[in-house]
């Protein structure tokens, strides 16, 4: 096995251009996992964490693809709220000091934390070659079970995301609160200035998916410029359509009924929370009302 | 590979490391550094949890060759010659250890808390330590070891 430690990206490009066979090592949260259980012996690994450029973000927002989970909770919670609630979900301190949302796209694993809000903010996630930079917009990054959109020769270097227009919210069924991959997850984004909500559901289809029709509901039945308080009919109805955006299997974490249930409960509540955000903001105050 | 590394204060060096070993094991086979225990190799229990360039980290999670000119401190760079440092002293008269086990990588990681918030309220002790698995304090003396630490602090 070769160990490949390129300086620049410019560098790591070349080198995955001529090794399509190395594997990127960013936390290693994954990737030492499969080494350490033998369930993967590549013929090379190809560490990022040397690359400078990997680990900044800059305004507007492009967020380095090996900026740690612990900087986006620290660093950027005020400008992206949603992915700062489902970075901090993710795994424990020590899983979070080395995970990255590069990391959470590389894997692309149905249950990884930031897809929903990812693809509930319009994400656009930036992959670059020696041939070039794409621009992929989330909702079609994610190919299938553990399979993205990557080229053998490409890496995943930024995601950029607009700074939060709205409240957003972020909600997640595990067996406890430290230390557990996603039974379900929910993210939700409001965009109140474009009278539009994005939705999506994890960890329930075989990839992290949008919940279309929901979010075509609320755009239609909410008033965004003089917001009321939200009728039960609209909350329930929301969770029904979220719910049927999924499709999930039985397995060992949940059923697939339970998933279907959780997510209707998870999207009443977290739009609960937005919309009460929402309520907030424009009349300077206002009760917080469960789901 | 050959890796050099600074460990607790010390420039190293490790030969013959296998490309795709992690930092637990060069520590524990080949640099003579035992206190960091395997427990799990898959980023669950934090008994290996090690500070690299100032942030724990699962040392298992971590690829040898990533250590590569980092700084990496282990729960046997805590101590000052042969005075404990407070919170190791502090597991002791709280009877926070057991079998022992989880205790490196709990004491790493709440050196780390105290570090940062010189006085946790509970809630933030529990979540500090939401990475580190132990089977037979129930934990309860270990919130004591970390309120006893900070206390002294
Ligand atoms: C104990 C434990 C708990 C966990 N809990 C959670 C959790 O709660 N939620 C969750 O979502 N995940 C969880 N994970 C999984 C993991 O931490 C996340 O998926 C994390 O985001 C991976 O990031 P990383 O930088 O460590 O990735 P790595 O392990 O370094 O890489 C992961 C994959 O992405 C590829 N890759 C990495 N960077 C790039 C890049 N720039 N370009 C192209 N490919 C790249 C790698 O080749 C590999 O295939 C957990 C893992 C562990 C060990
Ligand atoms: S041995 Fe590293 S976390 Fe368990
Ligand atoms: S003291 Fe035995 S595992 Fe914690």
């Amino acid at each position: 096995m070769d160990f490949l430690r390129p300086e620049t990206l410019a560098e790591a490009l070349e080198l995955k251009a001529s090794r399509p066979d190395a594997v990127p090592i960013a936390g290693g949260t994954d990737v030492m996992v499969e080494l350490n259980f033998d369930h993967r012996r590549p013929a090379a690994l190809l560490d990022l964490t040397r690359i400078a450029e990997l680990r900044e973000w800059t305004d507007g927002l492009r967020v380095g693809s090996g900026v740690p989970y612990v900087r986006i909770i620290d660093e950027l919670g005020s400008q992206l709220p949603g992915l700062a609630m489902a970075a901090r979900t993710v795994g424990s301190p020590q899983i979070r000091n080395r995970g990255t949302v590069g990391g959470n796209l590389g894997a692309a694993s149905p249950a990884g934390d930031t897809h929903p809000v990812l693809l509930a903010s319009d994400a656009v996630i930036e992959v670059a070659s020696v041939r070039g930079t794409r621009m992929i917009p989330a909702a079609d990054f994610y190919l299938g079970v553990k399979r993205n959109a990557l080229e053998p020769d490409e890496l995943i270097v930024a995601v950029h995301l607009a700074p939060a227009k709205g409240p957003q919210q972020f909600s997640k069924v595990g067996t406890r609160n430290a230390m557990v991959i996603a039974v379900c997850s929910f993210a939700i984004s409001l965009f109140p200035a474009e009278n539009r909500v994005g939705a999506a559901v994890g960890s329930a289809a075989p990839t992290p998916r949008r919940a279309h029709e929901a979010e075509e509901f609320l755009a239609s039945e909410l008033d965004f410029s003089s917001p009321q308080p939200l009728l039960d009919s609209v909350k329930r109805r929301f969770g029904e359509l979220v719910s049927e955006a999924a499709s999930p299997i039985d397995d060992v974490r949940g059923s697939a009924a339970y998933r279907k249930h959780a997510l209707a409960v998870m999207a009443r509540r977290t739009l609960g929370w937005a919309w009460q955000e929402l309520l907030s903001q424009k009349n300077g105050g206002g009760e917080r009302t469960c789901a | 590979m050959r890796v050099n590394v600074r460990v607790n204060g010390e420039q190293r060096q490790a030969d013959d490391v296998w490309e795709g070993e992690s930092l637990l094991f060069m520590l524990r086979e080949r640099l003579g550094l035992p206190g960091s225990k395997n427990a799990c190799e898959q980023g669950e229990c934090g008994s290996c949890t090690v500070y690299l360039d100032n942030v724990p980290v699962c040392a298992c999670l971590v690829a040898a060759g990533q250590a590569q000119d980092r700084e990496v401190r282990t729960v046997e760079g805590l101590a000052d010659g042969d005075a404990l440092d407070p919170v190791q002293e502090a597991f002791v008269e709280a009877g926070a250890v057991q079998c022992g086990f989880c205790t490196p990588g709990l004491v790493v990681a709440a050196h780390d808390l105290l570090d940062r918030v010189p006085s946790p309220s509970d809630p933030e002790i529990r979540e500090a330590l939401a990475g580190n698995l132990c089977r037979c304090t129930g934990y309860e003396k270990i919130l004591d070891a970390v309120r006893l630490a900070a206390s002294r602090r």
